[in-house]
């Protein structure tokens, strides 16, 4: 094909004993969209990595735009347009927006003083050229994560790119921020010519958004072709290679029984405005709703990390006073968080580790020593449970692929056992058929007598495991909708309208 | 999921890690190397006693150090804490003994009430600092710099200046037990216990995940006041040990003692593996760093007497540390590279 802009033939990769990839090959045809899919742990995140010369292949050649390429540093990709947008944005949180887009050029152009002025035209020019309209003063750690993305394609196109590769992108993004940034990158493409590979779990989105698919299962190549020769069944089994189905929850709740959790009037900063609702043993309830809508601040606030101005919250029928999360993990309550780089998981520690880290006090022996036997244990059980891919829990989180990591701060949390499990966004960058797997768990732990509330942006998983969904809008629960009565369409409405 | 079979769960683990090995591995090349070139001399049993004394002056403050960074904070007022525990200690004795020993109370009480003394005064230090971090959460690099002036400066308000000489402790610093240095014992003790907290018990783990990443530790549900707070208070009963040791050693206490023992025991806990953020950092790497840092001081100072007898050895102490530092600083970036 006279339209490659790249081509890599017979790609393998290993780390300290596992096998990354082996032998994949892949083509990326100039201007056009194409997404890599796989389960997790498939390697797509590391032949990221390998294109961008991040790391060094084991084997295969590198051809890009008629050039083969022996060894390649991140510089030489740079170089000929390759540009990636990694999952943490690789931005500065600190500096400002403008200086985040601009600076790396005054650096490169070998200035030793920098002109201000210079700094901020140039990144006004770059989110013009994308055509968003982003404040260039305000430091980039205060901006939405949508916002942030926008900021490093601009900064991708300052710098000539001729290939964008964005590991993940939509997975923090709510419909219609998906919806904004894909616009942007169609422009980029029609008008600039510019390559996207995209990696995506989000399935529909993939058939809706990519002319070129290419499917990875355990670090090989599945399959690669155009985006009519798939559909969902295809692409699940390409994946998975077999194919799933997903049924509903069905659950029936025992109206005898007193509710595990009551929530009455409850105001709380910074935006809560009298919340209701009660959550049986056994339920798994859905929270959804827009960004903003107040569903995170809501489990923050029955977590105990937001201040609560009145209203009562009543766990087990005893009401309960949350002034701390400490509080609320006395009270059996446990908290999946929605960002698991930051708040979930201690990244450069060991997966066993952070497995352990609530429940460590009850891993004690003689002495009151933590007993590495009890440690291990319950380490192996819960990696063997939530089948993470790993070599040796002994090696640090980071080296897990993202949908494992998740895996991991759910282990964390499931090890403690508590009475009331709030999961934000439990299956954030999980592969489908993992994700189904961690439903049927969630449904077995309900079945156990656990009560979950799940808060998610994915409404066909809420249809999956919920038996009621609770709608918020501006800090309040708006509708109770009961899951049996409804359909993923019915709900997107709702959530849209004001 | 995947129908391939589960990947094989084989041990990555070794008994150190690849920088504990290196570190190991120059540790016994700087003995080795002083052994051959100063024959008869380094490598003697006096030498090696005389080393095993020395070592814990610093060696065990290094320690509290270790403790501090592997929160992700430092602790800058050790060598004030140990003075202050020293003269209080060494008052203590005095005041009950008399200087000469003839005083009203017997030593065989005199000398625990004067060590319980001393190791209380840490205690209060190491409070006061884990206090200003954790509840008013100054940064420990600014909180213990403040508090180090003070101590040290209570230190001159109680001696008024001058050391105060008592030679009451010197069966510690210069006696042995079985032919081996007591102070080296209490060096080996505290390396045990270290290996125990911060190993073994759920504080010792906090510690690490805490210094990992303060937020995640938060979520995680994990006490961080009262984990800075006993952090802090576990540097000062160690620092106070080694003001018992400063005063054993050196039959005196006084205010100013030690000055370049806190960017020494810095350098010792970054040769060592400790991470400035904090989170890593093992008991092993430490021990490994006190030793190279001996050997390398006792053998220079040998090696610079016979060559040339002249003050430059002090100088040359100095610089040799932080050559050793740095090279294992850039030893350490070129591996990180390869690794890739
Ligand atoms: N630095 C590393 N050290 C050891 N193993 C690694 C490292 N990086 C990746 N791996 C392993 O390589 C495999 C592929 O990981 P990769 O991150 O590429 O998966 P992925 O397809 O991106 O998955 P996900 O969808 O979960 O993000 C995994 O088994 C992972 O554990
Ligand atoms: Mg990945």
């Amino acid at each position: 094909m006279t339209n490659a802009f790249l081509r890599l033939t017979g790609i393998s990769k290993s780390f300290a004993g596992v096998q990354a990839l082996r032998d994949v090959d892949l083509t990326i045809e100039r201007g056009r969209v194409h997404c890599l899919v796989g389960e997790n742990g498939s390697g797509k995140s590391t032949l990221i990595k390998i294109i961008a010369g991040v790391y060094q292949r084991d084997t295969g050649e590198y051809v890009i735009d008629g050039k083969n390429l022996a060894r390649l540093q991140p510089i030489d990709a740079i170089r000929e347009g390759v540009q990636v947008i990694y999952q943490d944005f690789s931005l500065f949180p600190n500096l400002t927006v403008a200086e985040n887009i601009a600076l790396n050029e005054e650096v490169a152009e070998g200035r030793r003083w920098v002109n201000w002025q210079q700094v901020r035209n140039v990144a006004a020019d770059a989110l013009a050229q994308i055509e968003v309209n982003i404040p260039l003063d305000v430091t980039v750690g205060e901006v939405s994560v949508a916002n942030k993305q926008l900021i490093a394609v601009a900064k991708a196109m300052r710098q000539n790119a001729r290939l964008i590769i964005m590991d993940e992108p939509t997975t923090a993004l709510t419909e219609r921020e998906i919806r904004a940034l894909f616009s942007v990158l169609r422009k980029l493409q029609e008008r600039d010519g510019v390559a996207f590979l995209f990696v995506s779990h989000k399935l529909d989105e993939v058939l809706s958004i990519s002319e070129k698919i290419i499917v990875i299962r355990n670090g090989k190549t599945v399959s690669e072709g155009e985006r009519d020769e798939y559909d969902r069944a295809r692409l699940v089994y390409d994946m998975t290679g077999h194919s799933i189905t997903e049924k509903s929850y069905d659950f029936e709740p025992d109206l005898s029984q007193p509710p595990l959790l009551k929530v009455e009037n409850l105001n709380a900063e910074p935006m809560l405005n009298d919340i209701n609702f009660e959550l049986r043993a056994g339920e798994i309830v859905g929270v959804t709703g827009l960004l903003g809508s107040g569903r995170t601040e809501l489990a923050l606030a029955l977590y105990g990390m937001q201040p609560i101005k009145s209203g009562r919250i009543t766990i087990d029928q005893k009401p309960v006073d949350l002034r701390s999360n400490r509080d609320a993990i006395a009270h059996g309550i446990g908290y999946v968080p929605e960002d698991r780089l930051s708040e979930g998981l201690f990244l450069e520690q060991s997966i066993a580790k952070n497995v352990v880290v609530r429940t460590i006090e009850s891993l004690r022996g003689s002495l009151g020593l933590t007993d590495p036997a009890k440690i291990s244990g319950q380490v192996s059980q819960w990696v063997d449970a939530l089948r993470i891919k790993t070599a040796d829990p002994a090696l640090p989180v980071n080296t897990l692929s993202g949908g494992n990591q998740q895996r991991v701060v759910l282990a964390k949390w499931l090890a403690s056992n508590p009475k009331v499990m709030i999961l934000n966004g439990p299956t954030v960058g999980v592969d489908v058929g993992s994700k189904e797997e961690l439903h049927n768990l969630m449904k077995k732990l309900a079945g156990e007598g656990m009560g979950l509330l799940v808060i998610s942006d994915d409404i066909p998983e809420l249809l999956g495991t919920c038996n009621r969904i609770l709608l918020m809008r501006n800090g309040t629960i708006v509708e109770e909708i009961n899951t049996k009565e409804t359909n993923e369409n019915k709900i997107s409405s709702k959530l849209i309208e004001d | 999921m995947d129908q391939t079979a589960p990947p094989k769960r084989m041990s990555l683990r070794l008994p150190f890690d690849f920088y504990t090995l290196r570190l190991f591995i120059i540790t016994l090349a700087i003995f080795i190397a002083f052994s051959v070139l100063l024959p008869g001399k380094f490598l003697t049993v006096l030498n090696m006693k005389s080393m095993a004394v020395q070592l814990p002056e610093f060696g065990i403050l290094a320690f509290a150090i270790m403790i501090t960074m592997l929160t992700g904070g430092i602790d800058l007022s050790i060598v004030g804490t140990a003075n202050l525990s020293a003269i209080v200690a060494a008052m203590i004795l005095t005041g009950l003994t008399g200087a000469d020993g003839t005083g009203g109370v017997p030593l065989a009480a005199a000398i625990p009430l004067s060590m319980l003394g001393a190791l209380l005064v840490g205690s209060i230090c190491g409070l006061f600092n884990g206090f200003l971090v954790s509840r008013i959460g100054i940064t420990p690099i600014l909180a213990t710099l403040g508090t180090g002036a003070i101590y040290t400066g209570l230190s001159f308000v109680l001696t008024g200046g001058p050391a105060i000489t008592t030679t009451q402790l010197a069966f510690i610093g210069n006696g042995s037990l079985l032919g081996v240095p007591i102070p080296i014992i209490i060096f080996f003790v505290v390396v045990i216990i270290s290996v125990v907290i911060l190993n073994r018990t759920v504080f010792g783990f906090n510690v690490y995940m805490l210094g990992t990443n303060p937020k995640a530790a938060l979520f995680s549900g994990i006490n961080s006041d009262r984990v800075l707070l006993g952090t802090y208070w576990l540097a000062g009963v160690i620092a106070g040990l080694a003001g018992i040791i400063f005063l054993a050693r050196t039959n005196s206490a006084k205010p100013d003692f030690g000055s370049s023992f806190i960017l020494l025991t810095v350098l010792i806990a970054i040769l060592g593996g400790v991470s400035y953020t904090g989170g890593f950092g093992t008991v092993v790497g430490l021990v490994l760093a006190v030793l190279s840092i001996q050997f390398l001081s006792t053998g220079l100072n040998m090696l610079m007497l016979e060559l040339f007898p002249s003050s430059a050895a002090i100088f040359f102490r100095q610089f040799a540390w932080g050559g050793l530092l740095l090279g294992v600083m850039v030893l350490n970036y070129y591996t990180e590279k390869r690794k890739r």
